[in-house]
């Protein structure tokens, strides 16, 4: 294969992975903040707690690598929705800056939680047999790992699709987003709507972090070096949009692959510049409301 | 009929005295707002070891106080505004260590005009743009130039930084001492000259119009109000006083690194602005001297629980104190009037 196109293919390959993972850890924050407008900075906290779960189920207890994410999911979920009921609720009403501050408290302090008990030192989580190495698809080899990752990715978008546009709870969440008031006045129970979604996008964020630890190590700090990125795919993609946050995870992940493969020195940069260049277009992001 | 025109006319002209003369009253220093003053200069004879951790805390003021601006008053809520702080503290970095421009004074006016020059340019762009979408292009505008100058690492020196800068003696004459009592007085010189021009700012008509556009935008379209060049103004105005704060830290650091542009240094200039009180001018100087001192305490014993204690502050302020310490102060303050009365 000539060298560009391998390349290329690397690049797609990896930018799809990335987005994935992006799409998983982004997804459950895009609809609470269409839901509610509340503005969650202590997302990527929940992502990090979930990633630690999975790291102590492996390590310590020797559960197997996949029952520990569906495991540290559920846990997370759960135990999300204290923090909905007793902190987020008392300020749904309240400015962004209110919102801002609160979770950003609640960011720090688990990010000093998690570094008092597991310490600062980057984790990594033992992957069974078929997780390793790389598989073979006939005219390249590609990593195992982030081919699990796309299956995975994708079959959860299937799972989400369904739910979202064909199942009553579905439609429920997309009246609300639309119109909260309207949907109230005709009966939902937006609130406990909100609780579902909420601990639904915190279970997903969890899984997002134990699938993570593989791509970038976790330390405590994951909770907010990833929060930029996480808000940067709901703010492009649209607040409360499933399509807009795909969408969004696909454009900035495989631009952000593409920059670190082809100009190693720009780090970061092209995501950043993506992300103000639609922005400044599209203010609400890609399938927003204006 | 005719006789309650003629009344309600000259109760116009009284109310409009009695606006005046309170818009009057509210502009005069008052004996209390000595006090901060009087305690800098107190802390320069007690506390004549700690003038280095002394001049970092007025500094930490003076970025407080330009955020208060466009945060406390404009009602602009910023994840970015360690921009401006970094490209202060570069515009003297760069100039001492590239082009030998090693005077202190011009070096400060270099570093006002270069972030007033960032901050009209996105502030033009960003401030039509509001929540979420805000916060977002504000945190990129900051990450985007941390990246620009890890990118020209052969300029800025990249995550290294501009290490063992030398500066110049003040007017020539005053020379820098290991304790760094020059460093003191020069910043605290230069934050009072700072909080003067923005004590005049915000009790000036000009600081009337953020303080509507802050509490409803709307209306002030409504009454005509050029909204978004006030907005830019006071942005770039804020921009430029952060660049100052910026450069003085440069200054009395001798060095600068590209940390100068973290999230971290945004989030922890907003919550020392938060802890004080936004929107009172005094804020800043409570908060960041209560920040700083806590800081120094708290995180020789432990980072780990310095971090959580941030973390608790912010959600009990939110929860309890939403006007800050000096909120909590005033609310004390009301109480006990009403307790005496009854």
């Amino acid at each position: 294969m000539p060298q560009f196109a391998n390349i290329a293919v690397s690049i797609l390959f990896d930018g799809l992975a990335y987005a994935m993972f992006l799409f998983i850890t982004s997804v459950g924050l895009s609809v609470t903040m269409g839901l509610m407008g509340f503005v969650n900075l202590a997302h990527g906290a929940f992502a990090m707690a979930g990633g630690y779960v999975v790291v102590s189920l492996t390590r310590s207890y020797g559960v197997g690598f996949v029952p520990a994410l569906i495991f540290a999911s559920i846990l997370v979920g759960v135990v999300s929705i204290p923090f909905e009921r007793f902190l987020y609720r008392r300020l749904y009403r309240s400015t962004d800056l209110e919102q801002v501050l609160l979770t950003i408290g609640l960011a720090f302090m688990a990010i000093a939680a998690f570094t008092y008990f597991y310490g600062p030192i980057p984790k990594s989580v033992p992957l069974p047999g078929w997780l390793q190495g790389d598989v073979n698809l006939g005219f390249r080899a590609f990593p195992s790992y982030r081919a699990f990752l796309i299956l995975l990715g994708a079959a959860l978008i299937a799972v989400l699709w369904y739910a979202f546009e064909r199942t009553n709870i579905g439609a429920k969440i997309r009246a609300a987003v639309d119109n909260r008031r309207m949907a109230e006045s005709v009966g939902i129970n937006v609130d406990r709507l909100f609780t579902l979604t909420f601990a639904l996008g915190s279970g997903l964020a969890a899984l997002g972090g134990g699938l993570a630890i593989q791509l970038f190590g976790l330390t405590p700090s994951f909770a907010v070096i990833y929060l930029v990125l996480f808000l940067i795919v709901v703010a492009v993609g649209g607040l409360g949009s499933l399509k807009g946050t795909l969408l969004a995870a696909l454009v900035l992940g495989v631009f952000d692959t593409a920059g670190k493969y082809l100009l190693a020195d720009a780090g970061g940069f092209f995501i950043y510049a993506v992300t103000v260049a639609v922005l400044l277009v599209k203010p609400a992001g890609f399938y927003g409301r204006e | 009929m005719a006789a309650s025109e003629t009344i309600s006319a000259t109760e116009r002209e009284r109310a409009r005295e009695r606006a005046a003369e309170y818009l009057l009253k509210r502009h005069r220093f008052r004996p209390a707002e000595a006090l901060p003053w009087l305690v800098a200069i107190a802390v320069f004879f007690l506390f004549p070891e700690r003038m280095t951790f002394g001049s970092q805390v007025l500094i930490m003021v003076m970025f407080a106080l330009s955020l208060d601006l466009i945060l406390g008053y404009a009602g602009i809520v910023t994840l970015g505004h360690a921009a401006f702080f970094g490209i202060g503290a570069y515009t003297v970095g760069l100039a001492a260590a590239r082009l030998q421009w090693s005077e202190p004074i011009s070096g400060l006016f270099a570093a006002a005009i270069a972030a007033g020059v960032v901050g009209f340019i996105t502030g033009w762009f960003l401030l039509r743009y509001r929540g979420l979408t805000l916060l977002m292009l504000t945190l990129a505008t900051a990450i985007l130039l941390q990246e620009t100058g890890n990118l020209r690492s052969d300029i800025s020196g990249g995550y290294d930084g501009l290490p063992g800068l030398t500066f110049n003696p003040l007017f020539g004459v005053f020379d820098y001492d290991l304790y760094g009592h020059t460093y003191y007085l020069y910043v605290l010189v230069a934050l009072a000259v700072v909080f003067y021009f923005v004590r005049r700012i915000v009790y000036s008509p000009f600081g009337q119009a953020l303080t509507g556009i802050r509490e409803n935008v709307r209306r002030m379209h409504a009454i005509g109000s050029p909204v978004h060049r006030r907005l830019v103004t006071v942005y770039t105005i804020a921009a430029s006083i952060a660049g100052v704060a910026g450069a003085l830290f440069t200054q009395t650091n001798a060095y600068v690194t590209l940390t100068v542009f973290d999230f971290d240094n945004s989030a922890k200039v907003m919550v020392m602005l938060i802890l004080g009180g936004t929107g009172r001018l005094y804020g800043a100087f409570v908060g960041a001297a209560v920040y700083m001192v806590l800081e120094d305490y708290f995180s020789k014993l432990s980072p780990t629980f310095w971090q959580f204690g941030i973390g608790l502050m912010l959600v009990l302020a939110v929860l309890f104190a939403r006007r800050g310490v000096l909120g909590l102060f005033e609310s004390a303050g009301e109480y006990f009037a009403e307790r005496k009365k009854s």
